[in-house]
This record gives structure tokens, sequence and C-alpha cells, in this order.
């Protein structure tokens, strides 16, 4: 199999913190490999959290230029000329395990690594043309950081975590802050009912209107229709609903695109041959939860499947079969009005919250810790404000709860 | 190997005491520890630890 010749070459195909960790996890695995990164953004890999925080609240007090922005959010590499950056253009298609840019370029190669990632959904609704922004790349940064100026007017769409690090960040701003969601509360789906509730409630203390159930039926020159006829004036509108995977380059691949790109444990897309697929646009089975596949938009999964990537691969070099299962913890944290979430596992996942430590009516003044359980058992874990080494006990225990279970199911996993 | 946390930027996400406990930990008030010399054979844990780090604080070398 090629994979087996003593240069195989590996295309990459996304250079965002994903194909970045993976060039260099195979680069440090396979000192032979020939590797070829591909980036549609011009920019050199870069560290995405902070756009929707810190570098939006710096590049719009003028705080900083964007240059200087872009510099310190440089992801730091250990690639050096270890890999062909190919920037600036996009791939297009892939036909066997050759991919095709834009311009026409064909990029051969043994294996295709997708590091697509995602872009952000959009309204079909016309109107409100030049306010209308959204928030993913630094070129949404530059554009949105310009026009959030004290006591404009911002509607953001969209109750997730971007929508409300926003919403946030505006506020701090000094700008006058609306937030439109149609979920009963922000950040339903992610944190549950009772923690999303004391966020809410944390927003509305922090001068967040929120519009809670209300979707949006329109925009007019300056304004934001809702659905029940309410009509919010708004100079700067951020549309913060979610995100869409970039697979359509692999249209025709074989590889199964429903909700990003199907692959195993080994984190390869079956009907696909040398095809893999890893970080936000991978959706795939983890046995520490079940065996469902899902995609994970945290920052973790870029480096935790770039490093299950590598070890796939030189497995596969050494012909020896690859570790047994992939079952990475997944983490995330988000700020918000000073406010440090923190998480580990799938609190998603949960039917039942349990608050293990301090009170959710205090959340923002003391911290909290909140742990998520599933039929009984625990699935994650949540801090807000929460003591560094209290919730690092608190995750140590899920981790150790999440093995047990593993190990429950399939006798043959020791127990960590 | 010196090991050099940027306490400047750090926010506590804890991720390098995950990825090697060996040299990072949290004191009782949550304050971050670490060890500022290590032997070479502990390069792995702590370029998983700074790979980890969300806000690229730490070096070592």
């Amino acid at each position: 199999m090629t994979m087996h010749t003593p240069a195989p070459r590996i295309t990459i195909v996304g250079a965002s913190l994903a194909g970045l960790r993976t060039a260099e996890a195979v680069a440090g695995v396979l000192p032979g490999a020939r590797i070829t990164l591909i980036g549609d953004e011009g920019a050199a890999p870069y560290n995405r959290p902070p756009l929707s925080k810190d570098a939006l609240e710096s590049l719009a007090r003028g705080r900083e230029t964007a240059a200087a922005v872009l510099e310190r959010l440089a992801l730091r590499s250990k690639l050096g000329d270890r890999a062909e950056l190919r920037l600036g253009q996009a791939a297009v298609a892939l036909e066997g395990t050759t991919v095709r840019l834009a311009d026409g370029t064909a990029i051969p190669g043994d294996r295709v690594i997708a590091a697509t990632g995602l872009r952000p959904r959009r309204l079909a609704l016309t109107g409100a043309e030049g306010r209308r922004h959204v928030l993913r790349s630094f070129a949404d940064l530059r554009a949105l950081a310009a026009d959030l100026r004290p006591g404009a007017r911002l509607v953001v769409i969209g109750g997730g975590f971007i929508g409300c690090e926003i919403a946030a960040t505006a506020r701090k701003l000094g700008l006058s802050v609306r937030l439109v969601e149609p979920a009963p509360q922000p950040m339903l789906r992610a944190l549950g009912p009772r923690v999303a509730a004391a966020m809410a409630a944390l927003h509305r203390v922090q001068g967040v209107d929120l519009y809670l159930g209300r979707s949006v039926a329109g925009f007019g020159a300056a304004q934001v229709v809702l659905d029940d006829g309410q009509a919010l004036e708004a100079d700067v509108i951020v549309e913060a609903l979610g995100s869409h995977p970039n697979v359509e380059w692999l249209a025709g691949s074989g590889a199964d695109l429903t909700d990003g790109v199907l692959v195993d444990d080994h984190l390869c897309a079956p009907g696909a041959p040398g095809l893999m697929a890893e970080g936000d646009v991978a959706r795939f089975a983890n046995p520490l939860f079940d065996a469902t596949p899902r995609r994970t938009e945290h920052w973790c999964i870029p480096g935790q499947t770039a490093r299950r990537v590598a070890e796939v691969l030189a497995a596969e070099a050494a012909g020896s079969p690859p570790p047994e299962r992939f079952a990475p913890l997944p983490s995330f944290w988000s700020d918000q009005h000073g406010l440090r979430l923190q998480a580990f596992g799938a609190p998603t996942l949960a039917d039942a919250t349990r608050v293990v430590e301090g009170d959710l009516g205090l959340t923002g003044t003391a911290p909290v810790i909140v742990e998520y359980l599933r039929e009984g058992r625990p699935v994650g874990v949540l801090g807000l404000g929460a003591n560094p080494a209290a919730l690092a006990r608190h995750r140590a225990h899920l981790e150790t709860s999440l093995a047990r279970s593993l190990a429950e199911a399939d006798p043959a996993t020791p127990a960590v | 190997m010196n090991v050099t946390v940027d306490m400047s930027i750090c926010l506590l996400h804890g991720q390098c005491v995950i990825a090697a406990p060996e040299v990072f930990s949290f004191d009782d008030a949550g304050g971050l520890v670490w060890l500022t010399q290590v032997d070479e054979g502990l390069r792995g844990a702590l370029e998983a630890a700074s790979d980890a780090c969300p806000e690229q604080a730490i070096t070592f070398g």
C-alpha cells in the first residue's frame, strides 16, 4: 500500500490549528514524509478563540493595530521547513487522493487529511446590507471591530458561545446590546437549562437585553425584525447562528458528508480510500460516551485528533495496528462578563445536573462547579469562576469515572 | 531543560496540568506551579503541554 512507501506524500487541507498540529505531528513520526499544507486564507495559522474576546476588544478600542493583533494570534509552529505551505488557495475537489485547488493546480498525494473546519451559517434573508457581520476569520474580526463604537446599537442573532461572547465584549466596549435566541435560554444545548438560566441572568445584570424564544423574520434598512413583529434598531448586526462544515470539496469522494466527514476510530473516512478527517469537520464516535458519531467544535479537538492521525499513520508505516480506541476527553471554555466558564467532558449529553460547589444563584460573584449526569453517571463537569485546583480535582474524578464505564462496557480495556 | 510560563498571558485553563502533570500543577489557591528545570525525558510531555495551552504561554528548551 502507498503509505508503506518510504516517503509518503501527505496532503493536509486546512491550515488552521488542526492542519498545523497535524503537519507537526506527522513530521514528528514520519521523518521522510513529504507534507503539503493547504489553506484558503492568506494568513499563516492563527488562534481563533480570542477573536470574540480580547482581540475584538483590543482592536475595537484601537489599542493595537490589526497587524499587531494578528502577530499575537499567530500559532507558534514547530514545523520549520518540514511542510510545503500553499496559502491563499482553497481546495475545490478531491480526485482519488489528488487535491484540486481553486486555480486548477493538482496536488497528488498518498494520503489526504481533511481539516477544512467550519464557516458561519448565514440567515437566508436580505436587508440591512453593510451592517451584518459574522465572526470566524481574522478578516471578519477587522470588519466587526471597526463597527463596534461606544454607544452604537448592536443586535446579536444567536445565543451560542460566540454570540454570548460578542455580546459581553460589546457591553465592555460601551455598546447597547440586544441578543436574539430562538431557544428559551442562551447556550441551552451546551450548558443545560439550569446553568443556561444562570448565564442568562448574568447577561441581563450586565445590560444585555435578551430576546429569548424569538427568531428573526427579516431585516429593515437599520432594523432586525423579529417573528413577533418587534423591530429592533440596529447599527451593527452579528449573525452568530452556528457553523456549517466545509465539505463541499469532498463531494463525490465516497465519504459520508452528512454534517462533516464521517470517520472511524482511525479517523479514516469509510468509502473514501486514503481520506482522513480531523478537527471540527470530523464526525466520529467517542467511546467515552457512546457509539454515536458527532462533530465537536472545541479548541481541544484539533490537537487531540492531530495526535491520533499521527499515531495511526506511524502504525501503518510500521506495519502494525494503531493503538486501540480513540477516546479523547473534550474540554472547552468561554469568557463572558469577566466570568470564566471551563468544562470537561460532554455536558451537552447530560439529562441532569448537580451543583457540587457553590450556588448557581451567585453565578458571576462566587465560584460554582456543576456536575453533568446522564442516566445517573457523570459525563461532564463545568466550573463558573471556579478555583482551577478544585475544578482539576473534579475533572480527574470525571476522567476516572468515564474510564471505568468504558472498561465495564468492554472488559478488554484496562481502567485508567 | 528550562521551563517558562508567561504568567502575564496565562489564563489558568489548566490544559498543561492535564498534559504534563509531572511538570505542572495547581496549588490549593488555584495558582499554577511548575518545575522550572526538568530532564530531557520530559520533552514529549512538555511539547504536549505547550501545544495544549490556548494562550501559548509555555516555552521550554
